[in-house]
């Protein structure tokens, strides 16, 4: 699987999520809340930032299911739904990532035809080769 | 001073085409330089008197070695446009511009791709995964084509578009290539039922929904106004150009703004028709960039021939076929004819106004074409005398 890069902007993100921790990039200066992560707030051009916790909350904004051709090790796992989540936050906020059972479920383990745009979901944590990120199970 | 220097400042008088097919033996480097050398043959312009070159970031071969191949002077203006297929038409604006303001005199501008026998970019898992891939690659999201199905599916949601809409316009791309000897699938008849029951790429977007995948090489010749009017063919004008970044857009992944279902055509729509003398509903014929089917829907909203999530029904009875509403993609387009990272839409574009498109739109005077939606993109407004 590919394992996301780490970038200077973005490394706390993955360093909260070890810690079971969704938190957003935010300007220290303005409040903004960024995302992706980047060197400067768009609003205020401010330099200096803090990682605010999210409450991990959200709701599927949309979501597609790859099929082959695909690298191998997608190939696999092919057909699974990949959501991106708009998070309770801000509408902005929206994030790829995999919806799964249950926290220790596969990418595959979610059928998605039960899945529907709207629905609530709630954040959890995974591991891909030593880093953690989000994933999202249903939520009621 | 005039307010639009741009204006009908600078013509296409030359086109060039290889033939298409999913493997040719030549290289890259040599099927651009075949194309240049018949557009430049198509224009009755000497290679030597070529001083400008424009062409993708992603060409493979640079401008040095295509002027020291096909025998250019020497060359006072090149410019390079980024992000794949966004940067089609914004090759033709940069040497319209460079015309106007008379930093050269003959352009030229070309796009060659092996895609059809070469490796598929997102299988380049080194160079695709920065900023902002990694938010959103190692999920799953591994293609364009993924991206963009996510982005149909919420246009799906929010507007009410139907797979067979997406079919119609999958269509229509077809039915033109049909009509076409030089397309790929010009032999290849596609119905509905072909489409409804074709395997799924990326649900919701089935095979028919993709682009080919496509060997070829093409290329235009571009001079002044003035000198247009003397050369081999009728001139075809760059009547307006815009080009469109918008405010806070993240590559093709368009997720993270107020509204991703306004991409940005949007932007370069507004940029285009600020300056043009005529609107949407003048428009005679399109050459809509279509590397996925809902590019067309989408396009049509941001260019203005409907309003918001308008775009599938636009295709409803026939109305982006011959005769319909806005006829699109004439030579088939990237889906059907060829895809060569939309360069054929603008060649196609020019054989309309000169009245030899294989499937002509009678009387054709003005022609939009546009560049990829979803990526900074680029269009161009083209017209005839």
């Amino acid at each position: 699987m590919l394992k996301p890069l780490v970038d200077d902007d973005g490394a706390p993100y993955f360093e909260y999520a070890a810690k079971g921790e969704l938190r957003m990039q935010t300007c220290a200066n303005c409040g903004e809340v960024l995302f992706p992560p980047r060197p400067m707030c768009p609003r205020c051009q401010g330099v200096d930032f803090e990682w605010k916790l999210m409450s991990g909350r959200g709701h599927v904004w949309s979501f597609a299911v790859p099929h082959p051709p695909l690298l191998p090790d997608y190939a696999a796992l092919a057909p699974y739904p990949v959501v991106v989540v708009e998070l309770a936050e801000d509408r902005r906020l929206r994030v790829v990532g995999n919806l799964l059972a249950s926290e220790d479920a596969g990418i595959d383990s979610v059928d998605p035809a039960t899945i529907e745009i709207g629905q609530p979901v709630r954040a959890v944590f995974r591991e891909i080769e030593g880093l953690f990120v989000a994933a999202w199970t249903p939520d009621e | 001073m005039n307010p639009t220097p741009l204006k009908d400042r600078a013509a296409i008088v030359g086109i060039g085409q290889t033939e298409f097919a999913k493997h040719l033996e030549p290289s890259e480097k040599a099927l651009a330089c075949r194309a240049i050398a018949m557009a430049l043959d198509d224009a009755g312009i000497p290679a030597h008197e070529v001083d400008a070159f424009a062409a993708y970031t992603m060409e493979a071969t640079d401008e040095v070695e295509i002027a020291k191949a096909v025998g250019a002077g020497d060359v006072t203006f090149f410019s390079r446009v980024g992000f794949g297929g966004g940067g089609s038409c914004a090759t033709v604006g940069h040497l319209a511009m460079a015309i106007a303001t008379g930093q050269a005199e003959v352009g030229v501008a070309w796009r060659s791709r092996k895609r059809g026998s070469g490796p598929r970019p997102w299988t380049d898992t080194v160079n695709q995964l920065a900023t902002p891939a990694q938010w959103t690659r190692p999920f799953g999201l591994l293609r364009p084509v993924d991206e963009i199905a996510v982005l149909t599916r919420r246009y799906m949601h929010e507007y009410g578009m139907t797979r067979e809409q997406l079919g119609a316009v999958a269509l229509a791309c077809r039915n033109r290539a049909n009509a076409n000897p030089a397309a790929i699938m010009y032999d290849r008849p596609l119905t509905m039922a072909d489409y409804l029951s074709a395997r799924m790429i990326s649900d919701p977007l089935c095979l028919f929904d993709n682009c080919l995948e496509t060997d070829g090489a093409l290329a235009v010749v571009m001079v002044s106004a003035e000198r247009a009017v003397d050369c081999r063919r009728e001139p075809v004008y760059v009547h307006a150009f815009g080009q469109g970044l918008p405010a806070q857009h993240h590559g093709m992944v368009n997720y993270w703004n107020d509204d991703p279902l306004a991409g940005p055509s949007w932007t370069a729509a507004k940029q285009l028709w600020k300056h043009a003398d005529f609107g949407p509903a003048d428009v005679d014929v399109a050459q809509i960039y279509d590397a996925f089917t809902p590019l067309i829907p989408l396009s049509l909203e941001g260019y203005g021939f409907c309003a918001k999530g308008e775009g599938g029904a636009f295709a409803d009875d026939g109305g982006l076929e011959l005769g319909g509403r806005l006829p699109v993609n004439t030579s088939g387009g990237g889906l059907s004819e060829a895809y060569v990272h939309g360069f054929n839409l603008i060649t196609e574009g020019v054989r309309q106004l000169r009245g030899t498109s294989t499937n002509q739109v009678a009387g054709a005077s003005t022609c939009l074409v546009t560049a990829g939606e979803a990526v900074p993109t680029s269009a161009v407004l083209l017209r005839r005398d």
